[in-house]
């Protein structure tokens, strides 16, 4: 038989119960609809985990540090040979020459108070200051930004933490989950304001210009800093330029951090920073860091560098190990809303099979009368093959559309709950190509797994008996 | 075997010792029980016999929808009993027609769609369906009702619709299975008429069923009876024979 004469009878068939069958079809509609609104729901909880984590920088991020600051670690087999290296600009300076490497950037991180300009000395907050590196603009805390990012990298500029922002203004505390956003009327109260920020400066003795950038500073220069430094007391003028809610690249920090200088700038405040203290225990050496950040082009590659960089004789942190740890996660987390899914499909698959086989009872003497007209089994077989595959195939056409417009209602609905909550919306739902395309051939198979009983026992359906039958 | 009307002498159809049972709870019915007989093409032959006699399942068995349980049923040098499924289907699409008692058209479909439905097995191209279909419609006398469904037909209507759709493949065995049966006398007359017709024009052997003894004696170039699943006699119809 013709494959058009197949789908033009198998067509006809469907036709013919019209209700029955279209009843069946919404079934399968139903089933592949919740397959694909729990798919499209992983998927998309996947996508926002992996873009927010990849905007956060830590998926692309090494952390180095030096070796002679903890010493061998436990379960660290191999001492590294030879005196431990320093984390100084040479090799800062070699880290950036590595392939793959989008730029290098000291994890700064100072403690300082922090007051508006005109403000008495006692309303001054202490709080920490980190530095943001260029890329930071595109983190997600600079979706909804109040203000600006940095206009250079060494302007005297600060950003704000939404929450140390509150406090600078006096405002009460919110609750911890809700997003600390300003009014824009409170945060005009801030912008282009100017906040005079007070900190410990590391000076080398008996100076008292300015000290020398970092950049100035080299292994070279160890007999200039022989036996630690002096602290002294400063204070800079900054124009507050933005207001973040959420803190850009957060993982990366030990303490949270409420105030935001641009890195290069800050870098060359040479503020006390913590492990300080610990390069005074060893005399000897220059400038050295406590930490630096490595930021790659693509998290691929921060395997590579960091293999790069332990071989170099530094000790290395990055979350990559998290990340692959994340994906199994979804990939476990798709496998069951997949099956959960699926059960509305199994029930629906049934529905086939009932269908089909009430249609052999009712065509009993069509189908006689076909094999008397020459149908074989496998014609008989067949034109039930294509009625269970195209219930299935619109069945599935049907449930990719509804699954579709599920997600985006449960999408909605979410949303506007995390709205009321004050957290901003998210799109956590995302159907693929390949989820509606999956949808629809899953459907067919399913359906025609479920016309196999039904088409067999059709084909074999005596035709003596059946055209006896009234 | 004589030789009458305007058949040529060579064999269509011969059963030979063919039995078919049935069991029917403990109790085995022997339906068709050491039957041979034989058609030479272009023969009309009537099996009569009373209801159980096994006159149908003989039919059912030369038509190939139906198998033996010993036996051989030989058409056209075919044994079918040896045969396929596959084969059988084959039989049945090109080589025998069937006219049943109660029409069995698909009554969903339209005369048109009806007829054409043996094509759609025989995978008989578009194009030519169309002539064919009409042909046979015409043939029979109904090619203005080709869109009605058989409910908007009478019983001769119908009638004379499934002897079109068994003819559109051009088969040359033509088994009718009380083709009469549900029909009134005159509109019982009209459709042998036709059924003659066919027998003589297309050269058909035609082998029909039924218990009407005044119509097979009408019709018939030969008459079979069966009882008891067994072969009871057979007259040869000499003056119809003579007549042609």
């Amino acid at each position: 038989m013709r494959a058009y004469d197949l789908v033009e009878l198998a067509g006809r068939n469907l036709r013919e119960a019209v209700l029955r069958n279209s009843l069946t079809t919404l079934g399968i509609g139903v089933g592949v609809a919740s397959l694909v609104a729990m798919l499209s729901l992983g998927v998309g909880l996947q996508k926002l985990a992996t873009r927010q984590l990849g905007r956060s920088g830590l998926f692309d991020s090494i952390v180095v540090t030096s070796r002679q600051l903890r010493g061998p670690r436990l379960g660290q087999t191999s001492a590294p040979s030879g005196p431990p290296k320093a984390l100084d600009d040479a090799a800062r300076k070699n880290f950036e020459r590595i392939s793959q490497v989008a730029e290098v950037y000291s994890n700064f991180g100072a403690v300082g108070e922090f007051r508006l300009d005109g403000a008495k000395q006692e309303e001054g907050h202490f709080t920490v200051a980190g530095g943001l590196p260029e890329s930071a603009r595109g983190s997600e805390a600079f979706d909804d930004v109040q203000g600006h990012f940095f206009s250079s990298g060494d302007a005297h500029e600060v950003i704000l933490y939404a929450e140390f922002a509150r406090t600078l203004l006096g405002l009460p505390d919110k609750d911890p989950l809700a997003d600390p956003k300003l009014t824009s009327e409170e945060a005009s109260r801030l912008l282009g304001k100017d906040l005079i920020f007070r900190y410990a400066e590391r000076e080398a003795p008996g100076t008292s210009a300015p000290p020398p950038t970092p950049s100035a500073q080299n292994t070279d220069a160890e007999g200039d800093d022989p036996a630690g430094f002096n602290v002294v007391r400063r204070e800079q003028r900054l124009k507050i330029v933005g207001i973040v809610s959420t803190e850009p690249y957060r993982g990366m920090r030990n303490a949270r951090t409420s105030v935001f200088l641009p890195i290069a700038y800050a870098e060359s405040l040479n503020a006390m920073q913590p492990g300080d203290l610990s390069n005074v225990m060893r005399p000897g050496q220059g400038r050295t860091y406590t930490a630096l950040v490595v930021r790659v082009e693509k998290s691929k590659y921060v395997q590579q560098v960091e293999d790069e960089i332990k071989k170099q004789g530094f000790n290395t942190f990055s979350i990559l190990d998290a990340s692959k740890g994340i994906t199994k996660f979804f990939r476990f987390l798709d496998l069951f809303l997949g099956i959960f899914g699926s059960l509305a499909l199994a029930v629906a698959s049934l529905g086939i099979v009932n269908t089909l086989v009430m249609a052999i009872l009712e065509r009993r003497r069509e189908i006689g009368i076909m094999k008397a007209l020459g149908a074989s089994d496998g014609d008989v077989k067949k034109i039930f093959f294509v009625e269970a595959g195209s219930m299935g195939a619109l069945g599935g056409a049907l449930g990719v559309a509804l699954g579709w417009m599920m997600g985006r209602v449960i999408n909605l609905g979410a949303n506007l709950y995390l709205e009321r909550q004050s957290i901003h919306s998210e799109n956590f739902w995302y159907v693929p190509m390949w989820l509606a395309v999956g949808g629809i051939a899953f459907a067919v198979v399913v359906s025609l797994f479920a016309g196999l009983y039904p088409a067999s026992r059709a084909a074999r359906l005596d035709p003596v008996q059946a055209l006896r039958h009234e | 075997m004589e030789t009458n009307g305007n058949h040529n002498g060579s064999e269509a159809v011969r059963t030979v010792s063919l039995v078919r049972h049935y069991r029917l709870g403990r109790n085995v019915i022997s339906a068709v029980d050491g039957v041979s007989v034989a058609a030479e093409r272009g023969e009309f032959i009537a099996l009569l016999g009373a209801s159980g006699s096994g006159k149908s399942t003989l039919l059912n068995l030369i038509a190939g929808l139906d198998r033996p349980d010993s036996g051989a049923i030989v058409v056209e040098g075919q044994d079918l009993a040896t045969m396929t499924p596959e084969q059988l289907a084959q039989y049945r699409r090109h080589t025998a027609g069937m006219v049943f008692q109660s029409f069995n058209l698909v009554p969903t479909m339209t005369l048109n769609e009806n007829v054409e439905l043996p094509m759609r097995f025989a995978e008989v191209r578009r194009k030519e369906r169309r002539s064919r279909v009409q042909e046979a419609l015409e043939r029979v006398g109904l090619a203005d009702r080709a869109q009605h469904r058989p409910s908007e037909l009478s019983g001769g209507e119908q009638q004379r619709a499934a002897i079109a759709r068994a003819l559109v493949n051009q088969p040359k065995l033509l088994l009718a299975d009380e083709p009469t049966g549900n029909l009134d006398s005159k509109t019982g007359t009209e459709i042998l008429d036709l059924i003659t017709e066919l027998n003589h024009s297309l050269e058909m052997t035609v082998i029909m069923v039924t218990h009407e003894r005044a119509l097979a004696d009408r019709y018939a170039h030969r008459m079979i009876f069966l009882g008891d699943g067994k072969v009871q006699g057979e007259t040869t119809n000499k003056q119809k024979g003579a007549a042609r």
